[in-house]
């Protein structure tokens, strides 16, 4: 086959929802002829059938693996095993904690093409193009693969749109050959409360990051949040320096601030993380000294000033 | 018993930057070079370890680049590391992730240490994938996103936990020796003293070139890349609508957005 084969992701029984971006990215690059199949690995990998049958999907595969959450190695040997017996021209795989730990291995293990973090695909004169950001998302670096047979993209998440149709496509198993794991998974921890806040209800959160610049000064925004009705969270490296528990950090790594839709963060420049984590908000407020800080790229609202003078004035007003 | 861990030196942008004529880069004069964040978790790391250690434990940095970067490797030497290894030649130059995986999986091969430890990604380029390439290279068990490590040199596993997405963490136990990638805040990154910073200048950077540690020219470089920048350009500026005025009024009208929200809200 030539064609484009998908690596779909799943923890704890759950598809993750960027495998059908994957297929969604799948359908730009397909070209007449091409074969779009999506493997899923898991102990039980039939039960992903139904959520991956959607349109443009020509062949799922199937392939049972004794490791019931991801490992690499498992991983590794059985997408090597796929790409020798199907010949793929380009791979692709969600840009994500579990591909952080597999995806270099197998490129640089079969001399793949290869690029992370890769929000836009397109053909340009046949040959495959990628982009991904550099520099705090502050420039957009083009990449090609020359002479390349098999490329490995790792898309990121929020980039591509998944499928909407459903459909009937054709399903085969595929055994993987045996493998011999390096590392044994054990328990999932949920990160601990640290206090009674939930960020995943939360629909108004203020959020501060490192532009508070010291811990004497989340009082007062912890004081302003309560003004004005918002959960306060936190960028990382709140979080990471004990200044606020990790239960109120939000972006990718932290909590799914799913039922969020105003949001206002304040001294948060905007890592890609954080902005990943953050995108399905509706109403973005960003306040931020610097201009040119990647936040303004999503957010609906930007005030650019002094975020100290911005709350006092804000404060006033509740 | 020995811990390599990989380093990078990043590049912030300046404020006025350029992109280089030929468009495949950044005018290295508006480069501001750094330490990679992530980078001064995983030394910390290390030396944590070594310290609690009640046996020897030495922590070796290595780094790919010219010999500006050894400003971070010195650094790495005033914040504890034993000595430094840095890897160049000019056919390094247009290296990507994997062929910097390349020499920093033949250092490890001559320095045979227990661990390697590597940053989730670097700050510039955001590749997170040098550490985990090099381990397969190595034929190592590797893990990604590190974020607790219970390790004592010398042990036959290690155990960690990885950090996944939305809030949630994985136990794993894992077989030694291995390539973990360190995320931040695994620990507090301690700072130098000025002492140790003197102390810094007196330890060795071992200078060392592809060829001396068994890799070729057609190994790095261009050549050796599983990938080649076509093109870098500034994206065009954000979509945010600017609430513009003095502090007052952009409060006032961030006010008026709360109210509408809240409004709003059933």
């Amino acid at each position: 086959m030539s064609g484009i084969l998908v690596v779909a992701e799943q923890r704890r029984g759950e598809l993750r929802p960027v495998s059908l971006e994957l297929l969604g990215a799948a359908q730009i690059l397909r070209r007449e002829g091409d074969t779009v199949a999506v493997a899923v690995m898991s102990a039980d990998p039939g039960r992903f059938v139904a959520p991956l049958s959607v349109a443009g999907v020509d062949e799922i595969l199937t392939v049972q693996v004794a490791a019931a959450e991801f490992d690499p190695d498992t991983v590794e040997s059985a997408v090597a095993a796929l790409i020798a017996d199907r010949k793929p021209d380009v791979v692709l795989v969600a840009h994500s904690v579990d591909s952080f730990g597999y995806a270099a291995a197998l490129a640089a293990s079969l001399g793949l093409g290869f690029a992370t973090d890769v929000f836009k695909v397109e053909r340009i004169d046949g040959e495959l193009v990628a982009t991904r950001g550099g520099y705090g998302q502050k420039i957009n670096v083009e990449v090609d693969f020359p002479g390349r047979r098999t490329v490995l993209l790792a898309l990121r998440g929020g980039a591509f749109k998944p499928p909407e149709q459903a459909a009937s496509p054709r399903i085969t198993g595929f055994a993987p050959p045996p493998v011999q794991s390096r590392a044994t998974g054990r328990e999932f921890i949920e990160m601990s409360a640290g206090d009674d806040i939930d960020m995943t209800a939360a629909e108004f959160i203020l959020t501060i990051g490192r532009g508070i610049g010291e811990e004497a000064k989340v009082p007062q925004f912890r004081e302003l949040a309560d003004a004005v009705g918002a959960a306060l969270g936190c960028s990382r490296p709140i979080a990471d320096a004990g200044w606020l528990p990790k239960s109120r950090q939000v972006g990718q790594s932290g909590k799914t601030a799913s039922a969020c839709k105003l949001y206002i963060a304040m001294g948060v420049s905007g890592a890609i993380q954080h902005l990943a984590g953050m995108k399905h908000v509706s109403t973005i407020v960003a306040v931020n000294s610097d201009s040119e800080a990647s936040i303004f790229g999503v957010a609906k609202y930007g005030i650019v000033g002094d975020i100290f003078e911005i709350a006092e004035e804000l404060r006033s007003l509740f | 018993m020995k811990i390599l861990v990989a380093v990078k030196q990043v590049a912030a942008l300046d404020e006025d930057f350029e992109i280089r004529a030929d468009g495949r880069g950044v005018d290295p004069d508006f480069l501001i070079r750094d330490l990679n964040e992530w980078d001064d978790f995983s030394l910390e790391e290390a030396v944590k370890i070594k310290e609690a250690s009640s046996g020897p434990v030495e922590v070796v940095a290595v780094s790919i680049g010219p010999d500006e970067v050894d400003e971070s490797l010195r650094k790495c030497l005033a914040k504890g590391a034993d000595r430094a290894i840095r890897i160049w030649d000019d056919a390094v130059e247009g290296s990507d992730s994997i062929a910097i995986a390349r020499l920093l999986a033949a250092a490890a091969g001559r320095e045979a240490p227990d661990m390697l430890f590597a940053g989730v990604q670097s700050s510039d380029q955001s590749f997170a994938s040098t550490g985990i390439a090099a381990a397969a290279l190595l034929g190592w068990a590797h893990a990604a996103v590190v974020s607790s490590l219970t390790y004592a040199p010398g042990a036959k596993t290690a155990i960690f936990r990885r950090e996944l997405e939305g809030g949630l963490l994985q136990e794993i136990e894992i077989q030694c020796p291995a390539v973990l990638t360190i995320q931040l805040g695994i620990n507090t990154p301690r700072y130098a003293s000025l002492r140790s910073i003197k102390q810094a200048a007196a330890k060795p950077i071992e200078v060392l070139t592809p060829a001396d540690i068994g890799v070729g020219d057609g190994d790095v470089g261009e050549a050796g890349s599983l990938s080649r920048v076509r093109r870098m350009y500034v994206p065009d500026k954000g979509r945010a609508q600017l609430i513009e005025g003095s502090a007052a009024q952009q409060a006032a009208r961030l006010a008026e957005i709360i109210r509408e929200f809240k409004g709003a809200a059933p």
